[in-house]
């Protein structure tokens, strides 16, 4: 049986530039795959281009895009447009922004049924009221007939998580979903998505850049930089054993309690993700890490580096630990 | 991100575009101004010489046309070119003087608002307001009627009494920017008089966006004067004014269409002109000026 | 919200008694009325009977509140000219003037809505650049030159319409036409300007992602938001083309309140045109406060802030 979602070598641009040089990595069902990495990495275009939602000009390729098993690299808009908000739904980083000012939460939550699935407004309206009760709104009644700048920020990503989940989704992409919360509705929503990804059994893909989310959340990490998966593996193994340079700087820059003893200075990673220009090629990262040498510039092995661990380096067994 | 999503090569694109429109607007006016200027030595004959016997003669290149006059004669039988010619003088003086008396109406109206606030920008908001709610062609007209007919002054003197909003708009939002940037605040920290201030800081600042306005208004006025001329209540007969020529030769129309055409095809090419070259302006210094 | 319209009212009746003052001046500061009313072979005495029968021998002060009281009441005192009341005169004529204002807006509407939005739409490609070709051809194109170019052309030539009066709906077609030229360009580019920002939004990504069909996302979800001020700016827009529609009515002889002006500009007949000038800017005061409210209606937060 295969995953729910697949994708093999996805690659996307703009213009000339590259902003995903040829990643590759699945959700299955019931699982959360989180995608990490600091802004600019391509981890929103990533989400987006499996959406088919990329800003005009974008242009992706891919070896392998299927969802359920059905290549959706040739699908067209009106095909893809079926099936977003049906069975594959997203949910933003601005909840502030991301609903229509001008109409109701009541009417952007029942026009994803009445989209497709027909569905006469009042049983629309009783799914919205149920889903809003679900995500934990009191008062789901009152909220339908409000507009969204009445509601709070944490109120306004409820809803779009009630209004993603209107068609009984397979798989949730979530980009940055609590970025832009309070750390108090943060927690909230991360354990909302958890019950209901139990509940429902959906397949999650979590965009972010933090890593105590993913601690928090994932069943399966994949770490991301300059465009390009640099290691993936299961959240215990990736966080026990990282292999990686990139994400072992990335971790060290996380204060874990137990590990690091107050007042020991917090890793830091020196310098900015670069731009990547048309035609590089190697370890986007060479020029930030400190155990680069010349090799870093040819064409890099992606290596098993332990169970379900993959590792996208020159160095054989990885950093050593 | 965003850096990311524009697609390269659609700026470049806009820019060449930009670059064609403000190349033909400055084309137009350029050549326009030109034969304004050199008027005399440019018209082939007297604008203003008559000759009954060689009426509504047509472009040469039309039937019954004649190689002495290449734009045909009117209906008094003066030279057609020599008088649009002449005209272009008509339009682009008005146009010149009106943007000059309504832009330092304007101007100064929207920089003292701007500037000082309070009190003094309620009020000149108000005048805005007021100066918005009349009706100009009307309010123009009427003046022109009642003071016993129109003359050159009249019509730059009322159209630039009445132009003057959207020079007082731009000059009070972007007086209102500057005085918040932190270099004209440290020169007014720095005991500069106001007076200072205003014009080594503000003025210039906000000049190349007045240049905008002027442009558009320009355009506006020189329309305006044709429409009043065209009325009977703008340039008196017998100057050469492009909306003069298209009334007189109202009567001709229907038999002799180019009569029309030619007054009229001169002031739409020129309006078009000073337009392209306001958007260019416009575009190049990235503001949005569209009220 | 409440407080935002009482503001506006205020405003609105401040600048309408401005207005009314202005239009008083109009007429007494361009020149001795007597003498204009009298005519050029009138004598000094006539002059004087004249001065004294409109009360113009009052003081200027005295003359000001008697025709301000009487404007308020909607009193606009008698036509010199046609010699019946002008209020009269100008109800009579201003059906014309408002059928032609809105045939003219709703023209308007139709070309630049569609037009502007395809334009968004299609941003950056020579779809877009010639509808901003249009806009700038529209802005160039002075409106009597355009008439009588119609005339020739629809009228003469193709036979299609008549070329001037007024009777039937015919005749307010090229009139409108031409009249929608003024207001086109503007609200074109605004509904451009409007729908760009709109598509570029959070919230259509979000109507994307929902899988909306394409009308839904560009026209309720995109449209809806960008209309908020090309709707406001219309009503403003038919107040500008109301007060211009003296030059479309004078070139095409559509007997409404411009045409009744300039025939009074050219007699002489000032409390005539001094009501015109009153009544075409107390419309216009009006259609600035009720675009103000149309904003209020069109966009929620407004509505409840």
């Amino acid at each position: 049986m295969s995953a729910l979602l697949e994708i093999d070598d996805l690659r996307v641009t703009f213009g000339g530039t590259a902003a995903v040089r040829g990643i590759s990595l699945t959700v299955e069902k019931g699982e959360t795959h989180c995608l990490v990495g600091e802004s600019g990495c391509g981890k929103s275009v990533t989400s987006l281009a499996v959406m088919g939602l990329l800003a005009k000009g974008g242009k992706r390729e891919a070896a392998r895009l299927s969802f359920a098993g059905e290549d959706i690299r040739e699908y067209d808009e009106k095909r893809m447009s079926r099936l977003r908000g049906d069975r594959m739904a997203m949910i933003f980083q601005e909840p502030m922004t991301s609903l229509n000012p001008a109409y109701t939460v009541g009417s952007q939550m029942t026009e994803v049924l009445r989209r497709h699935r027909g569905t006469p407004r009042a049983q629309a309206v009783d799914r919205a009221v149920e889903l809003l009760t679900r995500v934990g709104i009191t008062a789901p009644g009152l909220r339908l007939g409000q507009f969204p700048h009445q509601l709070s920020g944490g109120l306004r990503q409820r809803v779009m998580i009630a209004m993603a989940l209107m068609c009984d989704p397979e798989l949730l992409i979530a980009d940055e979903p609590t970025t832009a919360l309070d750390v108090t509705v943060q927690a909230q929503i991360l354990r909302l998505l958890a019950e209901l990804q139990k509940d429902l059994g959906l397949g999650i893909l979590l965009i972010t850049h933090d890593l105590g989310i993913v601690a928090r959340v994932a069943d399966r990490v994949s770490v991301m930089y300059a465009g390009e998966v640099v290691e993936s593996a299961p959240t215990a193994e990736l966080f026990r054993a990282p292999r990686h340079p990139y994400t072992r700087g990335l971790l060290s820059c996380v204060p874990v309690p137990g590990k690091v003893k107050r007042g020991d200075p917090l890793g830091s990673i020196p310098g900015v993700v670069p731009r990547i220009p048309p035609g590089f090629s190697g370890c986007g990262f060479r020029d930030r890490c400190s155990f680069a040498e010349a090799a870093c510039a040819g064409p890099l092995p992606r290596r098993d580096v332990g169970p379900a661990h993959e590792a996208l380096c020159i160095l054989p067994e990885g950093v050593p630990a | 991100m965003s850096t990311l999503l524009q697609p390269a090569g659609a700026s470049d694109r806009r820019r060449i575009w930009l670059n064609a429109g403000a190349i033909l607007g400055a084309g137009i006016v350029g050549f326009i101004t030109f034969v304004a200027i050199f008027a005399p030595l440019l018209a082939p004959y007297d604008p203003f010489a008559f000759d009954l016997g060689r009426r509504v003669i047509p472009p040469f290149w039309m039937e019954g046309g004649s190689p002495l006059n290449i734009l045909g004669t009117d209906q008094l039988g003066r030279d057609y070119l020599s008088r649009l010619i002449y005209g272009a003088r008509v339009s682009m003086i008005i146009g010149v003087a009106t943007i000059i008396t309504s832009g330092i109406i304007g101007t100064f109206l929207g920089v003292m608002g701007g500037f000082y606030g309070g009190k003094i920008d309620d009020a000149v908001v108000f005048a805005i307001t007021a100066r918005l709610s009349i009706p100009v062609v009307l309010v123009a007209l009427a003046v022109a009627g009642f003071s016993g007919g129109a003359s050159f002054t009249m019509v730059i003197l009322v159209l630039g009494l009445l132009l003057w909003d959207r020079f007082a708009v731009v000059a009070r939002s972007t007086t209102m920017q500057i005085r918040n940037l932190d270099y004209v605040a440290a020169a007014r920290c720095a005991g500069c008089s106001p007076m200072t201030v205003l014009l080594k800081e503000v003025l210039p600042n906000i000049a190349t966006h007045l240049a905008v306005v002027a442009t558009l208004e320009m355009a506006l006025a020189i329309l305006l004067e044709a429409a009043l001329s065209f009325l009977g209540l703008g340039v008196p007969p017998p100057a050469p004014s492009w909306g003069l020529m298209i009334s007189e030769a109202k009567e001709y129309m229907f038999f002799s269409p180019w009569i029309i055409m030619i007054p009229g095809i001169a002031l739409f090419v020129l309006v078009l002109g000073v337009n392209l070259l306001g958007d260019a302006l416009r575009d190049m210094l990235g503001t949005d000026l569209s009220r | 919200m409440l407080h935002f319209l009482r503001r506006r009212v205020t405003v609105a009746i401040l600048v309408a008694l401005t207005v009314l003052t202005l239009s008083f001046l109009l007429t007494r500061l361009s020149g001795d009325l007597a003498i204009s009313i009298a005519g050029p072979n009138a004598t000094q005495e006539d002059i004087e009977l004249i001065r004294r029968a409109y009360g113009l021998d009052r003081p200027l002060w005295v003359q000001y509140f008697d025709w301000l009281w009487r404007a308020l009441q909607g009193d606009f005192g008698d036509s010199y000219f046609f010699k019946t009341r002008v209020a009269r005169l100008i109800l009579e004529r201003m059906p014309i003037t408002m059928t032609l204002g809105l045939c003219g807006l709703a023209i308007a509407l139709c070309v630049a809505l569609p037009l502007g939005i395809l334009a968004a739409v299609k941003e950056n490609t020579w779809v877009d650049r010639s509808v901003l070709m249009v806009a700038l051809i529209g802005q160039a194109m002075p409106s009597f030159w355009l008439g009588l170019t119609l005339m020739i052309v629809l009228g003469l030539n193709l036979g299609w319409l008549p070329i001037s009066g007024t009777g039937s709906w015919e005749h307010y077609v090229m009139p409108s036409i031409v009249l929608s030229f003024s207001a086109i360009p503007a609200l074109m580019r605004l509904t451009r300007s409007g729908m760009i920002e709109a598509l570029a939004s959070d919230y259509i990504r979000t109507a994307r992602a929902k899988g909306l069909s394409r009308l839904s996302i560009l026209v309720k979800h995109g449209f809806r938001n960008a209309a908020i001020p090309v709707v406001a700016i219309a009503a403003v827009q038919l107040g500008f083309m109301l007060g211009g529609s003296i030059v479309i009515e004078t070139v095409f002889a559509l007997h409404g309140v411009g045409y009744l002006a300039w025939e009074s500009i050219s007699k002489n007949d000032f409390p005539v045109v001094q009501a015109v000038v009153l009544v075409l800017a107390l419309i216009y005061i009006g259609l600035t406060l009720l675009s103000d409210l149309l904003n209020a209606v069109l966009d929620p937060r407004l509505r409840s802030a």
